[in-house]
């Protein structure tokens, strides 16, 4: 069984956003208007949080993306009282938006503040309908959402692969943030396979999760920014 | 009619026979508050919670706030009568049936909060239907269920005699509401001997329920890894400010009462004295564990604590947080201590600041821990909305209105237990009180 993962080279974000803009058309991503955005209800699947180290004119500055972590150990899926939020069988953490009743534990609980809530019908303006993505459930309103790794991406590429007969190849899914990152900041891949690119970069000396103390085991890997 | 008027506890019967103009009055306002919460409510359910002022690092505001502030209030009631009754302190008498009704009412009214929380209420069978006992949630739904069973079959066991009483003595438009309910209750002796028997279980079931549901609401916190909620005392913290919130809210019920319904010859002085102790070192605890949290929290200073205790300490919840520690620590202790303080506008006063203490804690500690997520994302500060602050306007009016309701069909006071502690509980309490004292001759079998 694969274990899909990510790592994140900090050294190369630039926080340019493309990541964030390719994850909101490729899962349909609700704009929720400036008024909400105020209020603090941005959705955002992959987010990029920016650290500020020092004062003006010393300062520097790190981009972390953070999309959901996938924990192998996830603390959000243990207080779900509906099994809306589970630990899928490709060790993914799943969301069933048909089932979730809103009660907002599974965010309350989640230390990354990786999910966001539909506080509104999600609302596209008419431009926007014809540009998306018809592989993904549109949200309704009042349930909890987050990044999937582009989940869609990976039961679309093992149809391929069994219609090829073949086995399913790493680069057959790629989730749509590592794809469009334009400094191949983010390399995804199975990190139970040695010979992949990302394997060798977990095992970097660079290497390090948020919040690893935690015990929740994210697949999510960083590699530390270095000052050059 | 008229041998009732001679009755020595006519005063008990007079509010369920007599109206008055001023009880309709409040009944009308109290409708107009919750009809206007009903209307909010309804406004919420079409737009979603896109009214309320929550975000997505406060997710939980007003609605989880107000459920774990009324549903500890209901530990007044069912805990102190419970206790009262089993530790036979005859003064309990005109003070149980209140607070059994406290906890009926309370519950009810907290139990429908996190539905009102809900994204999808429609979806809520889902609890039922696909749910998994791994979640804190599905404990509260079990032992908040379990406990209304048992508080409301708890209310309405010893009031049985009462509504048999009603049903003989009184001809009101009720009588086929009486007449259901009192069961066939005649007061023979078998039939007096079953009821307490009945009491004497539910009493003893009911303690351990309801320590359980103040534990478990806090569980819904501690099981989560947030900083300022991971706490081992958080289960007997909340039980604790449970207990002690509702021992303020059955005071301000007693006094109230006291002067609606001219019971002044019920409860007097010796009774607020009493209830007062018991404020009071329900307040020395709350503020022993407060210390012990804070403390363990400052000492190890760990960044991520830190910064939730710096957010109630000295941060944007500072005026919540030192509100909170006048009400509930500096005003019930000074007030209560000192007997030229200790009247009964004291006691009222040192109650109703605890129960505004009591709300502001359960504020201090969701709001803080949610808006100081452990990774630096900028969190929006939480200002309840419209709607939210009419919900829970809404919330007290019902506490009150079914209130008011409950005294106007049935007995505020136990007039049975009343009686009973007229024509045995002297004798009885007297009888006890020898056999404390070293005098006693102890019988030979019971020496052995």
């Amino acid at each position: 069984m694969a274990k899909w993962g990510m790592v994140i080279d900090l050294n190369k974000c630039t926080g340019c956003g493309s990541c964030v803009n390719s994850c909101r058309m490729e899962n349909n991503v609700p704009n929720v208007g400036d008024k909400a955005a105020q209020a603090g209800r941005t959705m955002d699947w992959m987010q990029i949080i920016t650290e500020y180290h020092g004062n003006y004119p010393n300062i520097r500055i790190v981009h972390i993306p953070r999309p959901c972590f996938q924990c192998n150990n996830p603390p959000c899926t243990k207080v779900c009282p509906v099994h809306a939020t589970f630990l899928n069988e490709d060790g993914l953490v799943g969301q069933i938006y048909q089932r979730c009743i809103g009660c907002r534990f599974c965010m309350a609980a989640c230390p990354y503040s990786a999910k966001s809530f539909n506080y509104s019908k999600p609302d596209f303006p008419e431009a926007y309908e014809k540009t998306l993505n018809p592989d993904v459930t549109r949200r309704m309103n009042g349930v909890v959402e987050k990044c999937s790794f582009c989940h869609h991406r990976l039961a679309i590429a093992k149809d391929v692969a069994r219609f090829e007969e073949r086995d399913l190849e790493e680069e057959d899914y790629q989730p749509a943030c590592s794809e469009s990152c334009p400094t191949n900041a983010i390399t995804f891949g199975d990190l139970d396979n040695p010979e992949h690119r990302v394997t060798h970069l977990m095992h970097s000396n660079r290497a390090f999760r948020l919040e690893e103390e935690l015990g929740t085991e994210p697949k999510v890997y960083y590699l530390k920014k270095e000052d050059k | 009619m008229e041998n009732l008027r001679n009755d020595p506890d006519y005063t008990l019967y007079r509010p369920i026979l007599e109206s008055d103009r001023r009880f309709y009055w409040m009944i009308g306002f109290l409708s107009v508050v919750i009809l206007w919460a009903l209307v909010m409510y309804i406004r919420q359910l079409v737009y979603g919670l896109e009214v309320t002022g929550l975000n997505n690092t406060v997710t939980w505001g007003f609605y989880i706030i107000n459920f774990v502030f009324f549903i500890g209030i209901s530990h007044a009631g069912t805990l102190i009568s419970a206790i009262l009754r089993l530790s036979q302190a005859e003064w309990r008498r005109p003070i149980t049936r209140m607070a059994e009704v406290i906890t009926a009412i309370v519950l009810m009214i907290g139990g429908l909060h996190p539905i009102i929380d809900l994204g999808r209420p429609d979806r809520v069978l889902n609890v039922f239907l696909y749910g998994r006992l791994q979640s804190p949630l599905l404990w509260d739904v079990t032992a908040i269920g379990l406990y209304f069973t048992a508080s409301t079959v708890y209310l309405y066991v010893p009031m049985i005699p009462d509504i048999a009483l009603l049903r003989d003595k009184t001809n009101t438009k009720l009588k086929w509401l009486y007449t259901f309910l009192s069961w066939g209750y005649e007061g023979t002796e078998r039939q007096k001997h079953i009821l307490e028997r009945a009491i004497t279980i539910l009493m003893v079931a009911v303690i351990p329920i309801a320590v359980s549901v103040h534990t478990v609401i806090s569980y819904i916190f501690s099981m989560t890894l947030q900083s300022g909620w991971h706490s081992t005392i958080f289960g007997p913290y909340f039980v604790t400010g449970a207990i002690f919130s509702g021992t303020a809210t059955l005071l301000v019920v007693m006094i109230a009462f006291r002067k609606l319904f001219h019971l002044e010859n019920y409860l007097k002085k010796i009774h607020f004295q009493y209830m007062g102790i018991l404020l009071l070192v329900f307040s020395l605890f709350w503020t022993y564990f407060t210390f012990s949290e804070f403390l363990t929290g400052i000492y190890g200073n760990e960044p991520k604590e830190m910064s939730v205790i710096h957010y109630k300490l000295t941060g944007p919840y500072a005026p919540y947080f030192w509100t909170m520690v006048i009400c509930n620590f500096i005003i019930p202790v000074v007030i209560l201590s000192f007997k030229k303080l200790k009247t009964i506008p004291g006691i009222l006063f040192a109650s109703i600041a605890v129960i505004i203490g009591m709300w502001l804690e359960r504020l201090t500690i969701i709001v803080p821990s949610l808006s100081s997520p452990r990774l630096p994302i900028i969190s929006e500060p939480y200002f309840p909305s419209m709607t939210e602050w009419s919900l829970f306007a809404g919330g007290v009016a019902a506490f009150c209105l079914l209130f008011l309701i409950f005294a106007k069909i049935f007995p505020i006071i136990s007039i049975w237990e009343i009686k009973e502690g007229r024509e045995e509980g002297l004798n009885e309490a007297k009888e006890r009180l020898d056999s404390y004292l070293p005098d006693t001759i102890i019988s030979e079998e019971e020496a052995t």
